[in-house]
């Protein structure tokens, strides 16, 4: 039912990502996100994210209260806590959909408001009206309209681009189906081709794993190995610990207050996993087998 | 037609030309607010900007001013922000801020309207029924010919409005289907929001015109309610609103030349009844088409069923294939009623079953290749719910039972690969069909799961 | 003196006010505050039905008439939900607008046609007029206030389960949906009593506007009640009185007056208010914006410049300007010379309880991450009031 993406799609994803930037009317990098064409993580870059002093309050209800987080380029992060952690609004409030209380974001070094086009966005999948009167291919050229701006319409390469981004996930043949006439797993993937065609640097997923079945779980999983080779970041709201540490280099481990975050092998353990999910002995003990797998693979 | 059209010194054509311009503007703009589930704000606007009607009207001293829709807009925006404003800072419910906001706002305008009207010539009754009735008298010349006055500002607005949808055509689409991912975008959904509401309320007063303030939720819901049951794409759905709307205001013009039952709710009516052909007949998502859908699905699921009993009892009896078996057997076997008498003649007008001798029924050949797959597909399942879960051989049958009817060749073939070909199930009856013995039969249950 | 029909009058509208504000509460709770609305439009074409049958304004067939039709739409809006992919939005204005077409057509027709000075009183149903109120009006609106203000008192308790949470009743053996059709059914018999005098097009007011404005009065379910059916009843009589005065429907005028009362009660009302309301948020952000300002000084009596205070506090150049003047003129800080700011001993000890807080609550969630929605408020020196005194200790010994 679902075609795995080809490995070799991985280095034409990025080449056309690359020819993307060339094209008339793209905005320009910024000079210092590229080293001599090698993926931004370079040295001496500033990192992707840097988050200072960030709460977030529903009427003085803290949501995320003090988060101070800095995450280095190319690489997969989980963000991973109990409900109503934060999760969300953490990547809400790095894309300026909720006003933070307090608090700075920058990306690659500058005002997030201000980079907008190096972000891609995957909201969760009930968001949106899935009757909505559109075809799977609007969707996804949807992702490209950040860089037309306002009043272009897109033209025969965003079409080709949004086609390309398709077939990237294995939707080629559905792009003119509605898309309440997709199974839950081919609308996340819609989303995803849709993230993809936004030509990001880093990308905000919110469960993009939550309720597909274990096919779709594949695809997304490779699919978010490519985009960190081609040198891309991407963070993930997660809620299955038992994949975290196969799937994510790093781990953010929110509480309305940041647990811990870093490399997943260092900070992925029983003790913060206590500090965050606290006594609730189902999720440790789902958590304990990760780490333990993990560790044997190490 | 044509004919009917001039005789009357213009009023039908008149007529008939301003309330498609008001209704097309309506229904374009009503298409935004049911995707964006706001059909009761436009309705809240619609009462709301009644206030600014009549000052406009009071300012200007004419029914066809500029003054009219840009103190509608005022008060459309005003009444948008106070609703949004009660919701936020009053934390009153979203429904409640939006009815205490619209009932006051109109009974104000009632007010004012009993205050100042008869200085401008407007009545309550023109709240209900528009200003169409005599619209048509009032001409001034344009370009040699004597033209309403009423048409200028609605062809102006009509003309805003297409000119709003085209160019912000992908900014509205986006706003609409994904309004965080519009603002992270840098497209604000709050802008367009706001623009869309200030297009709603000229709209409401081009709908003023023509089919009254109160009707204009008719106008801007319903049009737009029959193109999305229509079609699935967002230009489709505002094309076959667009049609509702023209064609409303010619058929609820002749609709009331018959009846004299007023042009504005007649136009009302007609694209209710054009949304309730649309709500039975419509290709896919119509009650028709599903409810036949529907029984089609039951009658193929109790036929299968028969022949599935046919083909075993012929399986455990071969002397029966050609004798056959008792019609009653077969109605007992698709559960009675009236799905198994119908699905019976459908087999034998499908060529599965023969009627044989003394109200019996045979399977033929074709009959029998799809009764073998079924039954291949029913065997096949519990072998592999034997083989994979832990279940006492008498609960595979009611699983099977139900599955078999969805499992298409593709899933069937996967199934019986990685069951390495088995030739019995768990019961020890043999999974017919396997390619060695092949005999054919295919694709009786080519449905894949819903 | 008031003249005995002005009396009739006012009593009709009070008591129409007080059982609309009655029902309204539960309508309003119950997030259907504009099914009055679908309802009341949905009632003309049976009102003009009524009329066409008996050939002349007969009240109680009339009104018969409309209670079954705004039965009927409410009975469509539940088939569409219920059977095509329509959404709640569109099912209530689709209906609305289209029974209310039908009804207009019909009025169109019966003005056109009519016999005799009969047709004048139609008009009346759609903006409403008390004026013409008799005695026996009065007592078809005193019997279904009666009805209503029964069946509140029989069932309080029941009603009130369902419209805080019909799961939770509906699990507990109620026949919550029962209940709920009995809120409806009450609902639709006051709108349609209401019409004569209110109008089709403005009863859903009467409706929401008291139940609105006693939701900022109060969060006690009977206080609500009480108060919404006294502002419904303020308002009928109000209304009409400036109506009379005025030469203006009464409908209008009593959904001025209404809108008039909530007005009030949502600016002035005690602790719901918009007004206090927006005065303790204003209190509470200068005590948050305090605490993160004494933060930033790190506990040092040594001077700090603005700009390090901006870096440490992330504050906007004119917040941070406002903040450190308000803690000046309370004592907690201190301008050097120089231009830096330096704290007081006040200032000092605030800072170090401020810092104690926040160190508690960052070792509270640490310890007990199951339990942070305890943390609400982003004043770090409730947690006095907040924690436990044991839980309190077994911080401040960690």
């Amino acid at each position: 039912m679902s075609t795995a993406p080809r490995t070799s799609a991985a280095p034409q994803l990025s080449m056309a990502q690359r020819t993307g930037q060339n094209e008339p009317g793209a905005r320009e990098r910024p000079a210092e996100s590229t080293v001599g064409g090698t993926p931004i993580a370079a040295a001496g870059a500033p990192p992707v994210l840097e988050i200072h002093d960030m709460t977030v309050a529903y009427h003085r209800r803290p949501v995320l209260w003090d988060v101070d987080l800095t995450i280095e380029g190319s690489s997969l992060v989980g963000i991973v806590g109990p409900n109503g952690a934060g999760k969300s609004t953490l990547i809400k409030a790095v894309l300026g959909l909720v006003p933070p209380a307090s608090g700075s974001v920058k990306l690659f070094g500058q005002d997030a408001r201000r980079q907008r086009h190096l972000v891609g966005y995957v909201p969760q999948r009930e968001s949106v009206d899935w009757d909505f009167p559109v075809s799977v291919l609007d969707v996804v050229l949807m992702g490209t309209y950040g860089r037309l701006g306002w009043f272009r319409r897109p033209g025969r390469a965003e079409h080709e681009w949004a086609l390309e981004c398709l077939r990237h996930v294995g939707l080629a043949d559905f792009a003119h189906r509605q898309i309440g006439q997709l199974s839950g797993g081919q609308q996340q993937r819609t989303f995803l081709a849709r993230a993809l065609a936004q030509r990001a640097e880093v990308y905000f997923m919110d469960e993009p794993m939550a309720g597909v079945d274990a096919a779709t779980e594949r695809v997304i999983f490779s699919l978010l190995r490519e985009l960190r080779e081609a040198g891309k970041t991407v963070l993930v709201v997660h809620h299955d610990l038992r994949t975290v540490p196969i799937y994510f280099d790093q781990v953010v481990l929110l509480n309305m207050r940041l647990v811990a975050s870093g490399a997943t092998g260092h900070v992925f353990t029983n003790d913060n996993l206590r500090k965050t999910y606290g006594g609730r002995l189902d999720i440790l003990e789902a958590a304990g087998q990760a780490v333990a797998e993990q560790r044997r693979s190490v | 037609m044509t004919e009917m059209l001039f005789s009357d010194g213009g009023q039908a054509l008149w007529t008939i030309t301003i309330a498609a311009a008001a209704n097309l503007t309506c229904a374009l703009l009503g298409c935004y607010l049911l995707l964006r589930r706001m059909s009761l704000l436009g309705d809240a606007l619609s009462h709301a900007v009644l206030p600014g009607v009549v000052l406009g009207f009071w300012i200007s001293g004419s029914t066809s001013s500029a003054w009219v829709f840009v103190s509608a807009i005022a008060t459309g925006l005003l009444a948008t922000l106070l609703i949004q404003s009660l919701n936020g800072l009053g934390q009153v419910a979203e429904d409640a801020s939006m009815g205490v906001v619209f009932t006051s706002l109109f009974a104000l305008g009632v007010v004012l309207l009993v205050k100042v009207g008869a200085r401008v010539d407007l009545d309550v009754d023109c709240v209900l029924f528009g200003l169409i009735d005599y619209a048509w008298l009032n001409t001034q010349p344009l370009w040699g010919r004597e033209v309403p006055r009423d048409l200028m500002p609605l062809v102006g607005v009509l003309a805003a409005t297409i000119l709003f949808v085209g160019l912000l055509w992908k900014e509205l689409k986006l706003a609409a289907f994904d309004a965080r991912l519009a603002t992270a975008m840098g497209f604000s959904a709050t802008l367009l929001h706001y623009l869309l509401m200030a297009m709603v309320a000229q709209a409401t007063v081009a709908g003023f015109y023509a089919v009254g303030l109160v009707l204009v939720v008719a106008m801007l819901i319903v049009p737009a309610a029959t193109g999305q049951l229509l079609s699935d794409r967002l230009a489709g759905m505002m094309a076959w609103a667009a049609g509702v709307a023209v064609s409303s205001a010619a058929l609820g013009y002749w609709a009331e030349m018959k009846l004299e039952t007023g042009i504005a709710p007649m136009m009302a009516l007609v694209a209710g009844g054009e949304f309730t052909i649309a709500l039975v007949f419509a290709p896919r998502q119509g009650l028709a088409g599903r409810a036949f859908n529907r029984l089609s699905l039951t009658v193929r699921i109790v036929a299968e069923d028969i022949i599935g009993m046919l083909y075993r009892t012929v399986e455990a009896d071969p002397r029966l294939a050609e004798a056959g078996v008792a019609r009653r057997r077969c109605l007992a076997a698709g559960g009675g009623g009236w799905r198994a008498r119908l699905a019976l003649p459908w087999l034998w007008w499908r060529g599965d079953v023969a009627w044989a001798a003394e109200r019996r029924v045979r399977l033929t050949a074709a009959g029998r290749a799809r009764a073998e797959a079924l039954v291949r597909a029913h065997r096949l399942w519990e072998a592999y719910l034997g083989e994979n879960f832990d279940l006492p051989l008498d609960h595979l049958h009611e699983p099977a039972e139900l599955v078999e009817h969805y499992l298409g060749p593709a899933l069937l073939e996967q199934l019986s690969s990685e069951l390495r070909r088995p030739d019995l199930d768990p019961h020890g009856k043999a999974i017919p069909g396997n390619p060695e013995r092949a005999s054919g039969g295919q694709s009786a249950t080519a449905a894949r799961p819903p | 003196m008031i003249a005995y029909n002005t009396a009739v009058v006012l009593a009709g509208t009070s008591l129409l006010g007080a059982s609309s504000g009655l029902i309204g509460v539960f309508a309003l709770l119950r997030r259907r505050a504009l099914l009055g609305d679908t309802l009341a439009h949905a009632a003309l074409p049976g009102l003009c039905l009524g009329f066409l049958l008996w050939q002349e304004r007969n009240l109680p067939v009339m009104l018969t008439g409309a209670f079954l039709s705004g039965l009927a739409g409410i009975a469509v809006v539940a088939g569409l939900r219920r059977f095509t992919r329509i959404k709640d939005d569109a099912a209530l204005g689709i209906v609305l607008s289209l029974f209310f077409g039908a009804g207009l057509a019909l009025l169109k027709r019966i003005q056109t046609h009519a016999v005799g000075g009969s047709r004048a009183g139609l008009d009346h149903y759609i903006f409403g007029s008390a004026a013409g109120m008799i005695a026996g009006d009065v007592a078809i609106i005193a019997t279904v206030a009666l009805c209503v203000l029964t069946a509140v008192l029989l069932l309080y308790k029941e009603f009130r389960l369902v419209t805080f949470d019909d799961e939770f009743a509906r699990a507990q053996g109620w026949p919550a949906a029962l209940l709920d059709l009995l809120i409806m059914l009450l609902i639709a018999l006051t709108v349609t009593v209401a019409l004569p005098a209110a109008g089709v097009v403005l009863t859903a007011a009467l409706v929401i506007l008291p139940a609105a404005a006693a939701r900022f009065c109060t969060q006690r379910l009977s206080a609500m009640l009480a108060i919404s059916a006294l502002f419904g009843a303020s308002s009928g009589v109000v209304g009409t009185l400036a109506s009379a005065s005025g030469g203006i429907p009464t409908g209008p005028m009593i959904v001025l007056a209404g809108a008039g009362v909530f007005l009030a009660a949502m600016l002035c009302a005690p602790r719901r208010g918009i007004v206090s309301q927006m005065l303790a948020q204003r209190r509470a952000r200068r005590r948050i914006e305090r605490q993160k300002l004494l933060l930033a000084f790190d506990a040092t009596t040594a001077p700090v410049t603005i700009e390090a205070l901006r870096s440490a506090t992330s504050f906007s150049p004119r917040r941070l300007g406002g903040v450190l003047r308000l803690s000046e003129r309370d004592g907690f800080l201190r301008r050097t010379a120089a231009g830096a700011w330096t704290l007081t001993d006040l200032g000092r000890s605030r800072a170090a309880a401020v810092a104690r807080a926040q160190r508690l609550w960052r070792r509270f969630l640490t310890s007990f991450p199951e339990s942070v929605s305890l943390f609400n408020d982003l004043d770090l020196e409730r947690i006095d009031e907040v924690l436990p005194a044991e839980v309190m200790a077994r911080l401040e010994q960690s």
